[in-house]
C-alpha cells in the first residue's frame, strides 16, 4: 500500500503555538537534555573515583565558557522540568485542567524556572 | 460477548501486560527526584574548592554517598522511562525504533552501574 504523498492534516507549522504547547515540548526537550547531562554527571562521579587526569580535563572543560553555558542550560532545564513536573503531578490528581488554568500554570512554571535558575546560579557563584 | 477471560479482566494489565507500571513508576521516581534533586543542589553549596580530593571527601561522607546512590539510580530509571517514550514517539521504522530502545536501555543501566561503582569506591575508601 502506497503511503507516500498523501495529503496531511494541518500540522505544527500551521498553528500559532499556545503557551501550553510550548511548555509541553519544552518538558520533553529539557528531559532529553538532562538525560545527556546524566552522562556528564556519571562521568564526573567516575572521574572523582577513578582518575585524576580525567577529573582535571572534565573540570577545566566545565569551567570554560562553553562548559558554563552548558551547566547554565542544565540548571534551567532542571528547574523547568521540576516546575512543569509538579504541574503534571497536580494534573494527575484531576485538578487545574481548564484551559485558562493550564495557560496560567504554564506562565507560572516558565517564570518560576527563570527566577529559580537566576537565583541558584547567582548564589552558587556561576 | 467479551473474549477477555475473567483472569485478564481482574488483572487489568491490558494488551501490553504491564498495566500502569510505566506511568506509575514515572510518577514515583519524579516525586523522589524532587527531593533528591533539591538535596543535590543544596549539597553543592558545601563544596569549597572543586579539587578531586575535596570532592572525594564530599562524595565519601556517608550521608552524601547514600543520597548520591539514590539520586543516580532514580535519575537513571526516570531518564530511561522518559527517553523510552520519546523514542517511541519520534523514531519511526520498526528496526530503528527497537534498536534505539535497546541502546537506550543498555546505556541507562550502564550509567547506573558506573555511578554505583564510583560512589561505593569513594565511600568505602578503596584505593586505586
Amino acid at each position: 500500500m502506497n503511503t507516500e504523498g498523501r495529503p496531511l492534516s494541518p500540522h505544527l507549522t500551521i498553528y500559532r503555538w499556545p503557551i501550553s504547547m510550548i511548555l509541553s515540548i519544552l518538558h520533553r526537550i529539557t528531559g532529553v537534555a538532562m538525560s545527556v547531562g546524566l552522562i556528564v554527571f556519571v562521568l564526573w562521579l567516575a572521574a572523582i573515583a577513578f582518575d585524576q587526569a580525567s577529573y582535571e580535563s572534565l573540570q577545566s572543560t566545565l569551567a570554560s565558557v562553553p562548559g558554563r553555558v552548558l551547566l547554565l542550560g542544565w540548571c534551567f532545564a532542571f528547574f523547568l522540568h521540576l516546575a512543569n513536573g509538579v504541574r503534571h503531578l497536580i494534573w494527575d490528581t484531576g485538578r487545574l485542567f481548564e484551559k485558562h488554568q493550564a495557560d496560567t500554570s504554564a506562565w507560572i512554571v516558565l517564570v518560576a524556572a527563570v527566577l529559580l535558575t537566576a537565583a541558584y546560579w547567582l548564589t552558587i557563584g556561576g | 460477548m467479551s473474549l477477555r477471560s475473567p483472569l485478564s479482566r481482574v488483572l487489568g494489565a491490558g494488551s501490553a501486560k504491564e498495566g500502569t507500571d510505566h506511568w506509575w513508576l514515572q510518577r514515583v521516581t519524579a516525586v523522589a527526584l524532587v527531593l533528591l534533586g533539591a538535596w543535590f543542589l543544596l549539597a553543592l553549596f558545601s563544596i569549597d574548592s572543586w579539587t578531586r580530593a575535596e570532592l572525594a571527601a564530599w562524595v565519601g561522607r556517608p550521608s552524601h554517598a547514600v543520597m548520591l546512590l539514590l539520586l543516580s539510580v532514580t535519575l537513571a530509571r526516570h531518564s530511561a522511562l522518559g527517553v523510552e517514550v520519546v523514542i517511541e514517539d519520534y523514531v519511526h521504522g520498526a528496526g530503528l525504533k527497537v534498536a534505539a530502545l535497546i541502546l537506550s536501555k543498555f546505556a541507562h543501566v550502564f550509567l547506573g552501574v558506573l555511578a554505583i561503582l564510583a560512589i561505593l569506591k569513594v565511600a568505602l575508601g578503596v584505593t586505586s
